[in-house]
């Protein structure tokens, strides 16, 4: 058509070279979208914090009321001294980092950002994909940082007590601090995903954590243990632990497998609905 | 160039978009009519890969939305819902969209100088006004430099000098080649803007032509003329059966089923002095009123249905 | 009757509205035109007594906003659709307002059909599209019967036959002898709406006039002339010293004279008349030629942009900002 032939516009020259950037370009402008809001900042600020403190505080506390601990509290930090310095923190910075991981996602439906991220990249898998990576990327390295801060920190504290050196038998505990955050984090992003709500989605992952998988303890007989073992984040959070709880059916290594199964076949899902669905 | 053929979406029980077909052509500004719940942005976002059809299919220069490569340098879209996350700057929000077509990032600064945000481009979006937010939207619609342009509501909130603005920026468009789609309420900024009209009702096509066309279409041609000699112009058009009003402005008479050249040929020939002549355009929001009238399909409703597919929250 | 005498608003060192006079009649629909940050919105808070003005008064019916005894049925307005609770519904919102102001719940079924949201009345307003918001925002205004209304904005989000149903509306309304001040950024809407005009920039009112002098005012207008014979008539028009261009589609426009005098011309010369249409300027022409000077903010000189920038991307010209107008600059000011 002679008119649209006139149009000199930057399109027909720059089309040409622009193939196979495209996913690069995708990580980038997902990243920019992460760091522009405060949200993110404040939800791994209080991560950093949140975990760093208690990393020093449980092993103080030990310290000081080292005199009335019961015996059976003083075999137990003998026995698994990392736990005790990553296991309060990591228990109250894996809400953070799901908070954060629901918002990536959910946020973009409930201000309807979604729409403008789909009309520039209507190939959504990629999309999701691209998002994914960048915020797991995002947390592993935090996670990872924070996990050797926090255990520098707790061994100090703890000097008077016990000596906790790194070694390869108990590195992964501390390594698998990151890997349990990150690992939660892309889970919490595929719920946000599929909920598309973020009230829901954080209800949600926060009635996973904190409840059900403890719940799920009290059901009797195999299927209790089963279903305990199996809970995506009871499963994952093993990879942090020295000794696997007494129901627990598999290794630590086997637990993060099935941690990351689940996290696997929800991503799958989320990226059929999310081509499936009207935005 | 959009193609939109055969174009279905249900939503459960409704048909938002009903076997919808037509075709918005470069090198002008087509306005996209159609009252509230009638299927507008149902069919703009199943143009924009947002919404999937039910069947049928709408392509942009032959292809789905969904398979264009860099689309934002295709297409510039500005939908009618806010699309920007409130705790984000005005520069963050245009550039990830940037970078996602690879973009250059001086791009940026440009299209929010354009549309006259550069002061307040750090800023959270958050305290925008719907002016401002409107502002950033088309922003964001030109930051490829499109050669597309497909708006929904463009002018809402804007300021006088923010309406004329879009206007001729628009035109400005559409005079380079591009291809503009519009949908707007306004019916007399419409009138002044539009070249070319698309109009729906209950998801089906109503109308599709130019808007010249459109209005003689769906409206009666009068002229109005001014005489000292009324009572001889009266009699005389009496004769040739053209119908003869009179209006509330004092003395100017409405002539019927007739053109100003004739009359004033009658004129002319009857020796009789004219102090004015003036067709009388219809207005475009009468002739749409008419549409709507005639066709019955969304005729007088007393309120317009609520709930349709447009109006999802 | 609104009256404003002397009406100032200061924030800080800027002056929002600036020794405003004016009056706002009943019986007639009055425009209130102003950009952006010009201060229709403060003038209008201030007349709903929702800010207090730094010095002057504004009145209604000799009252000011605080002092009437009721005031819903004194005056309605329609200033932010939004200021309503998402989760209440439509004829719950409606009914607390009445109930708040001592109107029976008649009132509120009353306005309810005059608006069109029978349907939806019993719904939660959270769910409600931009133009529902409005027709809800409209008939809390008319919930008190009220002599006088006030519309910000009103058309926003209406559909076509909302647009023209809000239109006849305000005119049913002046007509009844209301006061209908009506505030909207969309001139060819106001042009078909309002009798009566009150312009404000920079806070200072510019004009308060009938609509019909308002444009003649600010407007440059000529005669359109079409006839058969424009090479014997141009002659004949300019040798009473009028002004004759002669356009490429052979119309003739005439400037200093009037339709009539040029029809006289053209009888006694015995020419052919095919048009003869007094052109004026639109509302939005006179609008845009009166604000010129008052405007904060000014639309940038499209040719300042149109340098070729250097080849820092190859191909990534500048098409938009070469042909395409700029936008005038939004002020640094974020609510």
């Amino acid at each position: 058509m002679a008119a649209r032939d006139s149009v000199m516009t930057p399109i027909a020259t720059r089309d040409a070279g622009t193939g196979h950037a495209h996913f690069g370009r995708l990580l980038l402008a997902e990243w920019t979208k992460i760091r522009s809001v405060r949200s993110t900042y404040w939800s791994l600020i209080a991560l950093i914090i949140a975990f760093l403190f208690f990393s020093w505080l449980f092993p103080y506390l030990t310290v000081v009321n080292w005199k009335q601990a019961s015996p059976e509290q003083q075999a137990n930090l003998y026995l698994d001294p990392i736990g005790s310095i990553t296991g309060s923190g990591l228990f109250i910075g894996q809400l953070a980092v799901a908070v954060l991981g629901v918002m990536v996602t959910a946020s973009e439906y409930s201000t309807g950002m979604i729409r403008s991220t789909l009309l520039a990249s209507p190939h959504r898998v990629r999309m999701l994909a691209a998002k994914s990576i960048v915020f797991t990327l995002l947390i592993l390295v935090i996670g990872e940082v924070i996990a050797f801060l926090g255990f520098f920190i707790g061994r100090q504290t703890f000097k008077s007590l016990v000596s906790v050196d790194l070694n390869s038998g108990n590195v992964r505990e501390v390594f698998g601090v990151g890997l349990y955050l990150a690992m939660l984090g892309l889970f919490a992003l595929v719920v946000g995903a599929l909920l598309r709500h973020v009230a829901g989605a954080i209800t949600g992952i926060v009635a996973l954590l904190l409840v059900i998988s403890n719940l799920i303890q009290l059901i009797p007989g195999r299927i209790g243990k089963y279903l305990y073992t199996y809970e995506p984040t009871n499963a994952g959070f093993v990879i942090t632990a020295k000794r696997l709880p007494d129901n627990f059916l598999i290794s630590s290594w086997q637990g993060y497998g099935v941690f990351a199964l689940w996290t696997a076949v929800l991503w799958a899902l989320a990226a059929y609905l999310l081509v499936r669905r009207d935005a | 160039m959009i193609e939109v053929r055969d174009l279905v979406k249900r939503y459960g029980d409704t048909t938002a978009v009903d076997h919808l077909s037509f075709a918005v052509e470069p090198g002008r500004i087509t306005g996209f009519l159609g009252p509230n719940g009638a299927g507008k942005s149902t069919t703009m976002r199943l143009i924009l890969g947002l919404d999937r059809p039910s069947s049928g299919s709408a392509l942009i220069d032959g292809l789905p939305y969904r398979d264009l490569r860099d689309p934002l340098r295709y297409v510039g879209a500005l939908l009618e819902a806010r699309a920007v996350h409130g705790g984000r700057s005005a520069f963050n929000h245009l550039l990830y969209l940037a970078q996602t077509q690879g973009v250059p990032k001086r791009r940026v600064s440009e299209v929010l100088e354009l549309v006259g945000l550069s002061g307040v481009a750090k800023k959270r979006t958050k305290g925008f006004s719907l002016g401002m937010g409107q502002r950033l939207g088309i922003a964001a619609a030109l930051l490829g430099d499109p050669k597309i342009l497909i708006l929904d509501e463009p002018v809402n909130g804007l300021d006088p000098e923010g309406v004329l603005w879009v206007r001729q920026l628009l035109k400005a468009l559409a005079g380079e080649g591009r291809t503009i789609f519009v949908s707007s309420h306004l019916m007399n900024e419409m009138a002044v803007t539009a070249d070319h009209l698309i109009v729906i009702g209950r998801g089906k096509l109503q109308a599709d032509m130019p808007v010249g066309q459109f209005i003689a279409q769906f409206s009666d041609t009068a002229v109005l003329v001014r005489t000292p000699e009324a009572e001889a112009l009266r009699a005389a058009a009496g004769e040739r059966g053209w119908t003869v009003a009179d209006t509330d402005l004092d003395g100017a008479l409405i002539v019927t089923g007739s053109t100003a050249p004739e009359i004033g040929e009658l004129a002319a020939a009857r020796g009789l002095v004219l102090h004015e002549l003036t067709p009388q355009r219809a207005s475009l929001e009468e002739a749409y009123m008419e549409l709507t009238r005639e066709t019955g399909e969304f005729a007088h409703r007393p309120a317009p249905a609520w709930g349709g597919a447009d109006g999802r929250a | 009757m609104i009256q404003a005498t002397e009406l100032t608003k200061r924030y800080g060192t800027r002056l929002a509205v600036d020794h405003a006079d004016f009056t706002v009649a009943p019986g007639k629909v009055t425009g209130f035109l102003g950009p952006n940050g010009a201060g229709k919105s403060t003038t209008m808070r201030m007349i709903l007594g929702l800010d207090r003005p730094t010095s002057g008064s504004v009145t209604i019916n000799g009252v000011p906003y605080h002092r009437l005894a009721a005031p819903l049925r004194e005056v309605g307005a329609l200033l932010d659709a939004k200021a309503v609770h998402g989760g209440r519904s439509a004829y719950n919102h409606l009914l607390v307002l009445a109930k708040a102001n001592g109107l029976p719940r008649s009132r509120v079924d009353a306005v309810i059909d005059l608006v069109g949201l029978h349907s939806v009345a019993g719904k939660r307003s959270g769910g409600f599209s931009l133009g529902m918001g409005q027709r809800l925002g409209i008939a809390a205004a008319l919930l008190g019967d009220p002599g006088i209304v006030m519309f910000d904005e009103p058309v926003n989000g209406l559909d076509p036959e909302g647009i023209l149903w809000i239109r006849n509306l305000m005119k049913a309304l002046a007509a009844e002898g209301r006061t209908v001040f009506v505030s909207s950024h969309l001139m060819s809407e106001m042009a078909l709406t309002a009798d009566h005009l009150v312009v404000i920039g920079l806070g200072r009112i510019l004009a308060d006039e009938p609509m019909a002098e308002f444009i003649a005012k600010n407007s440059v207008s000529y005669v359109r002339v079409r006839s058969p014979q424009p090479a014997e008539l141009a002659p004949k028009l300019a040798l009473r010293g009028w002004r004759v261009e002669r356009q490429p589609d052979e119309s003739l426009h005439v400037y200093d004279t009037q339709p009539a005098q040029i029809g006289d011309v053209a009888g006694a010369e015995g020419l052919w008349l095919h048009e003869l249409t007094l052109v004026q300027s639109s509302l939005e022409e006179a609008f845009m030629r009166l604000t010129a000077g008052s405007v904060e903010y000014h639309a940038g000189q499209s040719d300042d942009q149109g340098s070729p920038d250097g080849p820092a991307v190859a191909g990534w010209g500048t098409p938009l900002e070469s042909q395409a107008p700029q936008a005038p600059q939004v002020e640094e000011r974020i609510q």
